[in-house]
């Protein structure tokens, strides 16, 4: 075993697979450190470049791809408050207020070591597991599945903010819109309006990016001026380092986490970054500073999301069911390359596993070197007027929502759910709770319906799902000691005793009045499906319900239910922002994308950011340029409006 | 719900065979593509069966059409594939300059007059249609060790691991169901791996996987004693009959294997249904259209050029798992094997919808 680990390194130290790994993990890096833009949107990207290539240059490029982002993506999560990918959200919570602090060196540097430490681990484990993870892949089936996703759905106790009924009431409006489309068990569609494009739910990405990363442009742009209101980065390079040291065990364990959790095929690793968050949470005593600026709370999910890639190539290899889905794209990678996964990985082609996990170990440590590298300019953005960056993240964001199905629909959910995120960050409706539902949703009821069905209610006797349904109850009850004073994170801030209720309670009457559509949804189908849409509009419909009763009380007596972040304001809030971003979707549906673009930053540019014509015209060009080289690598065509149904204009109007 | 409305029936119903088209000799004269790029569309995301075909096979074809143009990959994913062809179906230009290929997954709807459905695949001139095969399976402890011993199970009730009742997943109900099994379905699987792993756990006790995937997958079991293959899919002959898997051919096919087990051949309504979506979901199950409209010498460009792609020495070096040892159909083959992928009996369709209506809950409007 030894000689083959050690043939596959020699193999991948040539000038020409190396040279390979880097390209990957310098794109890698590119494509992290946008946000929305992740492992399925670069691993889609070369692709193309597939044919022709050798076998171990081709993986160690897919590889040194994949391995980075959960490195780079750290950069906008604590930089801007954007997470640069799905996997790094909960960095957002103690790594933005942090750089705020003007501690973003110790930060970044904390968490690409503990990035590295996460990476590290997890090769290690594909190195150690994959001769034996067969029997412990298989032990866990959708019995156990089903109990995991309810030890996910737990994390919501710490996460829901002060107001535990308001966390369970967003936990439940996730699960909610996480049901829109086919139901597990039947087919049958709910809640989808005969939209073709609701038919498959709605896209993670989008979701997320609606619900963290508009709310967050759109704030950034109200204050003015530019994020970073001293030095960009601050000192802090070797605290950070030493931070992560002296949290070593905290790292590991979270790397552990990690591993498992990309490990089990089935739970997709949407949410791993929370569960490690929520992790330290539960087992940190002083748990005041979580949301104001705790390393720790850096440290625990960038651990965790580096360790799930190595974990996650574990089912891919060995069973050819992809972890993740940047996994599925890896799994088409290798059968163009001519590899066919399965048993054989551990054996006949172990020297292919030794070459990927050579080149997860490789491009961890040239990954995190780079970001080190990097930092000081890529921080330098911070310091320049947000006005002038927030129309390249308009974009960015944009582009990044219709790579889910390439169509203008993508980018109407993101302005509704950017809606939906910006009004829950004002009530103080924990946005993390909604996200862990969403992702949860779907597979809690699929698990639950096949656990059943394969092996009716005594699925609940199975050793393992024992085991995860303690771990479950402990972590409850972790998260809800102590409670009200210090036991949650206040995920949306603190602050904001709103003296007028009206605002509040007429969006806990909306989201009330969703929960009820969702009831009656789920009358409307087969037994089978309507079991998981009726006990959540039940259970959210009540929280929901118990706020709202809170609220009517009065501002005082509401407590901890009264929550405005907008009490107070001068201005006209966020809106005029985003109906700046509903702007450029409303003329993206008139005249396409990249024409709308275009006129939209010119003439943001010139009445936000007052840049000159000058300015405006070298900023527009870089766009156009950038986004026209990102769309020709893809083949993409831009979503088109009215003009395009019309007419047939060449690309890119087209 | 699935809501499947009468119109569209009825539409599907006049569907195949309905593009004459003129000889190669006129074309290669007119068609030159020389210094453009082609656009294949897959209504799938990247990373799918589909997805790996059309990459595979783009490169080949660019090499063997008129010009040598650039053949590019364009994903349309959403709907279950209907989104992307009905938006290639009513919009996409008949020059040559783009064509589709879809799958079982797209074809399914059509037979079955989804009401979501605005393509019509009689429209489309066909230039290329790939089989694919698959292997059905049991348990070893259940000591059945070939078709013929499959009686000894018929009063036993076995699972089944689904990924929906209208998915790829309806051709081994179906088959199940005209074999005479008692098959219990588990929905919500996402992908015939996760059906596998049920199986490899023992909460399933009937499966099957397509032929790569068996034959890495599964093959470990039956070499491990775990598994029993039971009978193929099969294949379709040059007249249209059922043949074994050139990849298993020491394996029963299906309809020998119902004869093994009943000691005649099948028959009825039933069979007739059954025949129709194993066409259209493996023997012939990836077919590529250019656009309706398209003029004759292009299509005919595309036929040789996909002839000349499938019979080169590299393309067949290096087909391995993709394509597998399926006899790809081009040239004058194509027609009739596309028949067989997008066509079926107004009996046979209504007998589908009455089983899926009145079993599985899938709603017709």
């Amino acid at each position: 075993m030894t000689a083959a680990l050690l043939d596959a390194l020699l193999g991948l130290l040539t000038v020409d697979h190396f040279a390979f790994l880097m390209l990957g993990v310098c794109l890698g890096l590119v494509i992290g450190v946008l946000p929305g833009l992740g492992g399925i949107a670069g691993l889609s990207l070369l692709l193309p470049f597939l044919y022709g290539m050798d076998q171990t240059s081709a993986l160690a490029m897919l590889i040194g791809l994949v391995a980075i982002i959960p490195t780079s993506d750290t950069f906008t999560s604590v930089l801007m408050g954007i997470p640069g990918s799905s996997a790094s959200q909960a960095t957002v919570l103690d790594g933005f207020p942090l750089a705020k602090q003007g501690e973003a060196a110790r930060a970044l540097s904390a968490a690409f070591f503990a990035s590295l430490i996460g990476g590290l681990f997890g090769a290690l484990v594909l190195t150690l597991f994959v001769l034996i993870a067969r029997p412990l892949i298989l032990a866990f089936g959708s019995a156990e599945l089903f109990m995991l996703t309810l030890f996910g759905l737990s994390m919501v106790g710490v996460l829901s903010g002060a107001n535990l009924a308001k966390g369970i009431a967003a936990a439940s409006l996730g699960l909610a819109i996480g049901m829109v489309g086919a139901a597990p068990a039947t087919g049958e569609y709910r809640m989808e309006f005969g939209s073709l494009y609701l038919m498959d739910g709605l896209p993670l990405v989008i979701v997320a990016l609606g619900i963290f990363a508009l709310p967050e442009i759109v704030d950034l742009l109200r204050g003015g001026a530019s994020i970073a209101e001293r030095a960009a980065l601050g000192s802090g390079w070797f605290k950070g380092i030493a931070d992560t040291w002296r949290h070593k065990w905290l790292s590991l364990r979270c790397a552990g986490l990690g591993a498992i959790v990309g490990a089990i095929p089935g739970l997709g690793g949407g949410v791993v970054d929370w569960i490690a968050y929520g992790h330290v949470v539960q087992t940190t005593k002083d748990r005041g500073n979580f949301g104001k600026g705790d390393i720790r709370g850096v440290i625990a999910p960038e651990s965790a999301n580096n360790a799930k890639e190595g974990g996650a190539l574990l089912p891919t290899l060995l069973f050819g069911i992809p972890g993740s889905g940047s996994m599925a794209i890896f799994l088409a990678g290798m059968i163009l390359l001519g590899l066919q996964p399965g048993p054989a990985m551990a054996d006949r082609n172990l020297d292919v596993t030794y070459t990927i996990i050579w080149s997860l170990a490789l491009s961890n440590v040239l990954g995190t070197g780079l970001c080190i590298a990097l930092a000081p300019g890529i921080a330098h953005l911070t310091t320049l007027r947000y006005a002038l960056i927030a129309p390249f993240m308009f974009m960015v964001i944009s582009f990044a929502s219709f790579q889910a199905t390439r169509s203008f629909n993508d980018m109407v959910t993101l302005l509704v759910v950017g809606v939906l995120g910006t009004l829950m960050r004002r009530f103080g409706w924990s946005r993390p709770a909604f996200l862990i539902g969403f992702v949860l949703a779907p597979l809690a009821e699929r698990y639950l319906y096949q656990a059943v069905q394969f092996a009716g209610w005594s699925f609940l006797t199975r050793p393992i799902v024992l085991i995860i349904l303690a771990l479950t109850v402990a972590s409850l009850w972790a998260g809800l000691r102590r409670r009200p004073a210090g036991a949650a994170v206040n995920t949306e801030g603190v602050g904001g005793a709103a003296t007028r209720m009206l605002p509040q309670i007429l969006f806990s009457i909306a989201i009330a009045g969703l929960f009820a559509f969702t009831f009656i949804e789920g009358l409307g189908v087969s037994f089978l499906a309507q079991i998981f849409p009726v006990a959540v509009g039940v259970v959210g419909g009540g929280a929901t319900l118990l706020v709202l009763v809170q609220q009517m009380r009065g501002p005082k007596e509401a407590g901890t239910a009264n929550f405005d972040t907008e009490a107070s304001v001068s201005d006209f809030g966020p809106w005029p922002y985003l109906a700046w971003f509903a702007a450029l979707i409303g003329l993206t549906g008139l005249i396409g994308f990249f024409a709308a673009l275009v006129i939209f930053f010119v003439t943001f540019l010139r009445v936000v950011a007052r840049s000159s014509w000058v300015q405006t015209a070298v900023l527009t060009a870089a766009a156009a340029l950038f986004i026209l080289t990102l769309a020709k690598a893809l083949n993409l065509v831009f979503p088109g409006g009215l003009l395009q149904d019309t007419y047939d204009l060449p690309w890119p109007f087209r | 719900m699935i809501k499947i409305s009468r119109r569209a029936a009825v539409l599907g119903t006049v569907a195949a065979g309905a593009s004459g088209l003129a000889r190669p000799a006129i074309a290669q004269r007119a068609v030159d593509f020389s210094g453009r790029t082609i656009e294949w569309v897959i209504p799938f995301a990247e990373g799918g069966g589909s997805d790996v075909w059309a990459r595979f096979l783009a490169p080949y074809l660019s090499k063997y059409l008129p010009g040598r143009p650039n053949v590019i990959i364009r994903n349309v994913p959403g709907g279950g594939s209907i989104t992307g062809t009905n938006d290639f179906f009513l919009r996409a230009r008949n020059d040559g300059s783009t064509f589709i290929g879809t799958s079982g997954s797209t074809q399914f709807p059509f037979l079955l007059g989804d009401a979501r459905v605005r393509y019509d695949y009689a429209q489309m001139p066909p230039v290329l249609v790939s089989p694919t095969g698959g292997v059905a399976y049991l348990p070893a402890r259940f000591g059945v060790k070939n078709a013929s011993e499959l009686g000894r199970i018929k009063d036993q009730e076995l699972v089944y691991a689904s990924q929906g009742a209208t998915s790829l997943d309806l051709v081994p109900m179906l088959a199940f169901k005209v074999m005479g099994l008692n098959v219990r379905y588990v929905f919500g699987m996402r992908g015939r791996g996760e059906g596998r792993l049920a199986f490899e756990r023992g909460e399933a006790t009937i499966d099957y996987q397509t032929s790569s995937a068996y034959l890495t997958q599964v093959t470990p079991l039956v070499q491990a004693g775990t598994a029993v293959p039971m009978f193929s899919w099969g294949v379709f002959d040059a007249n249209g009959n059922v043949a074994r898997d050139p990849t298993f051919p020491d394996l029963p096919h299906f309809v020998e294997a119902y004869e093994m087990m009943h000691g005649r051949k099948p028959s009825g309504v039933e069979f007739d249904a059954y025949l129709a979506f194993f066409g259209s979901g493996f023997a012939a199950q990836k077919p590529a259209m250019l656009p309706r409209g398209t003029a004759a010498p292009i299509v005919a460009a595309y036929r040789k050029a996909f002839a000349d792609a499938v019979a080169d020495p590299d393309l067949q070096a290096k087909k391995g798992e993709v394509l597998g040892e399926y006899e790809q159909a081009v040239g004058d083959k194509v027609e009739k094997m596309y028949k067989v992928a997008t066509s079926i009996a107004p009996e046979a369709r209504a007998w589908v919808r009455e089983f899926l209506s009145s079993n599985y809950n899938v709603r017709f409007g």
